[in-house]
């Protein structure tokens, strides 16, 4: 246990600059891809949370993990499909010319 | 006792005659056979019932009304209204006087509408019109009256409007309606008042209640005798809402005798008798209504010297009828109004059936010749006694009636309604001026008449040659209740005999339970002596005088046919145009209602305000809303996820405070 509990803090840090990192290229990049990855990073940013918190609260968010890799897994294969599609029809991954949801 | 009782029989057999009759109208063959019998046969058992009822009375005169309770109508708090009926000496007296007038006039109609292709539905009315005018007089409260009120108004308009492809008529019966429900208004607010100041709405508590719990002469009773009274200008067409009844002649003519001249608009004449005590209580009042009555009574006379069409000169007649009767009941005779309603029920019900007897012919022979004159103006008259006369003689002897001469039955109620205002007049002396009126709307009463009846049956036929061929007297079913009329116009005055022929005032006293709450306050002493005998002759004279100056007026003279008629002018075409009253009340009431409707409430109000701002701007709001939402709609994923984030961000900060 001890080990682990010294650890808490460096790990919550990083998993909050790993998230941010995903934030923000979210926000910033057009690529889809690397949108997608940006989305992946912050799902592993929570992960690592999860499981550095598991020290503390007992087993449940190391389940929890699984859970999330489980449907990172089922959203990676969705989402490639449709970006796929979309490159199929557009040419492109921008996402500056995917607006046909425009108001 | 026993009879009272039943007293709802008579309500019911005109109700149930109205049932079979509708649904007959409602089938597509004409059942002229069935409606023949049904029409008039639940009017003659109702005036059977009614004859028990009276005959009930008669037996056991009870100073206490017979109350006949159906069942509970509505209760709320303290205010309960039963459906109940009073039988009493005024009502019973109404109840005759409406079936046995009108089982007359509906045997009447069989010959006058046969040949209609709306004769079920014709009868249909009348009948409701029947129980609804029963309803007025037998109920026991306002509201029960009220119904009968509101029906017998609902009947006039579907009876005026009975031929309603022609918009005139439809028109007459709207005018009719409307000017109605003004008069309804004040009967409303009288209901009102009444219930705040005395607690009830029964006839019997009122006058049991009014004497104490109102001021004599005060303001509420006056107010609500003023508010009660504005109704009966409405119903009994008295200024200024008289004017619809002249229109009303747009129905067949047995509908204006029935409801035009011998009951509905009679019934304001009733309720001022039937809240006797409170216009007793308010002098005030009572002046107003004897001089709205005296006004009416020579303003509705002046216009009828020179109107053509024969059912107008009786429309204006009946108006000015029912001013004497206000002016008796403003001057406390309130048997004296009951009595002049009676008799002039006999008379002016034989004069408009008569005069609907020489439509009929007239129509006839225009429509054998395929012509297209007026049968209805006198000018295409003349000389009718040869060939009708049966109703020449009937109707002559109603003429005498109406004109006051003695002893035809007129002559008694007249006479008795001047001297109540003379006698008024030694504690008011208004009502000398008030007596004066009505002597001289008794001088042109006969005037008039004896024009119409010239113009109608004497002198020369002015026809036509053709046509004369086939005028014709009217069949039996027709003249048979002609007869009976005109045998009640002749002998109608017995009900009431004065002292001076010996009688002791039948009617009067007969009334007198009715009456009495009212006799406290105010009682008419008529003259004795000299004085009667002066005003009788002076009236008599003044019915003679105007009889042959109206006969002579017309008969020197030659008259044109109405297609020929040179326009008139001077003061006769101002009385031929009714004073311009119609025209004055569409510029003045009229226009401004519709300009105000249109331009203000319809153009304004209700597409500006409630359309435009309301309804359309709510519309606008939300669009306006809209499009500034799908401004942030851009499409691009990076703004959605800022303002998720954004979102996000502000949803944590909450959380964590």
């Amino acid at each position: 246990m001890t080990d682990g509990m010294a650890l808490l803090g460096p790990a919550l840090g990083l998993s909050a600059i790993l998230f941010s990192i995903g934030v923000a290229g979210v926000l910033l990049r057009r690529n889809v891809i690397v949108l997608f990855v940006c989305i992946e990073l912050m799902l592993n940013a929570v992960n690592l949370s999860f499981v550095a918190l598991a020290q503390l609260h007992g087993a449940s968010g190391q389940v929890m993990v699984f859970f999330v890799m489980t449907v990172a897994a089922a959203e990676a294969a969705v989402g490639l499909a449709i970006i796929l599609a979309i490159f199929r029809h557009h040419q492109s991954v921008d996402l500056q010319n995917i607006n046909l949801l425009r108001g | 006792m026993i009879a009272s009782r039943w007293v709802w029989l008579a309500v019911a057999l005109p109700l149930a005659g109205f049932l079979v009759n509708g649904a007959l109208a409602l089938r597509r063959a004409p059942a002229t056979r069935a409606v023949s019998i049904v029409g008039p046969g639940v009017l003659l058992a109702a005036f059977a019932v009614s004859i028990g009822v009276f005959a009930g009375l008669l037996g056991r005169p009870p100073h206490e009304p017979h109350i006949v309770t159906l069942w509970p109508w509505m209760t709320a708090g303290a205010l309960r209204i039963d459906l109940a009926f009073q039988v009493d000496q005024l009502s019973a007296v109404m109840l005759l006087v409406v079936t046995g007038v009108g089982s007359l006039i509906h045997l009447f109609s069989v010959g006058y509408m046969r040949e209609d292709p709306g004769y079920a539905r014709y009868f249909a009315y009348l009948n409701l019109f029947v129980v609804f005018m029963l309803v007025l007089v037998l109920g026991a409260n306002f509201p029960v009256l009220f119904i009968g009120w509101e029906g017998v108004g609902l009947c006039s308009y579907l009876l005026i409007g009975f031929w309603f492809t022609e918009e005139a008529n439809a028109n007459a019966g709207k005018k009719a309606f409307i000017m109605n429900r003004i008069g309804d208004f004040g009967v409303l607010v009288a209901m009102f008042f009444l219930w705040r100041e005395l607690g009830t709405l029964n006839f019997a508590e009122i006058a049991a209640r009014a004497p104490g719990a109102l001021e004599q002469g005060g303001t509420i009773v006056t107010l609500i005798t003023l508010f009660i009274f504005l109704g009966c200008t409405g119903k009994s067409a008295q200024i200024p809402l008289y004017t619809w009844l002249p229109d009303a002649m747009a129905g067949p003519t047995p509908v204006s005798a029935l409801i035009h001249a011998a009951t509905m608009v009679t019934a304001g004449v009733y309720l001022v008798v039937r809240t006797n005590v409170l216009f007793a209580m308010a002098p005030l009042s009572s002046a107003v209504v004897a001089g709205i009555g005296a006004l009416t009574a020579i303003f509705a006379a002046t216009i009828a010297l020179r109107q053509y069409d024969i059912k107008k000169v009786l429309a204006y007649s009946t108006v000015s009828q029912l001013g004497y009767m206000f002016l008796a009941v403003g001057s406390a005779a309130f048997a004296g109004g009951i009595f002049h309603l009676a008799t002039h029920a006999f008379f002016k019900a034989l004069l408009f059936l008569g005069a609907g007897s020489v439509i009929h012919a007239m129509h006839h022979a225009y429509h054998a010749t395929h012509s297209h004159e007026d049968a209805q103006d006198m000018r295409n008259m003349g000389g009718l006694r040869e060939h009708m006369p049966v109703t020449f003689w009937l109707m002559a002897i109603a003429t005498l009636a109406i004109a006051g001469i003695p002893p035809l039955s007129g002559f008694f109620s007249k006479d008795e309604i001047l001297a109540s205002a003379f006698a008024r007049g030694a504690e008011m002396p208004i009502y000398y001026v008030y007596y004066a009126l009505g002597v001289l709307a008794a001088l042109l009463t006969a005037f008039y008449m004896a024009r119409l009846m010239t113009m109608t049956f004497l002198g020369p036929n002015r026809t036509g040659d053709e046509e004369r061929r086939h005028l014709h007297e009217a069949p039996w079913i027709m003249t048979g209740p002609l007869l009976v009329l005109g045998i009640l116009s002749a002998i109608g005055g017995v009900i009431n005999l004065p002292a001076f022929v010996g009688g002791r005032h039948a009617l009067e006293s007969w009334l007198e339970p009715v009456t009495a709450a009212g006799a406290a306050f105010a009682r008419v002493e008529l003259p004795h002596g000299t004085t009667e005998l002066l005003l009788v002759g002076g009236a008599v004279l003044v019915g003679v005088v105007g009889l042959v100056l109206g006969y002579r007026a017309t008969l020197g003279r030659r008259v044109a046919t109405a297609r020929e008629a040179p326009e008139e002018a001077g003061l006769a075409r101002v009385l031929n145009r009714k004073y311009y009253v119609d025209e004055i009340y569409d510029a003045a009431v009229v226009r401004p209602v519709v300009w105000l409707s249109r331009v203000v409430l319809w153009k304004g109000v209700d597409q500006g305000l409630v359309d435009g701002a309301a309804v359309n701007g709510t519309a606008k709001l939300s669009r306006g809303l809209g499009w500034l939402g799908s401004r942030v709609q851009t499409g691009q994923v990076g703004l959605y996820v800022v303002l998720f984030l954004v979102g996000a961000l502000w949803i944590l900060r909450a959380v964590i405070r």
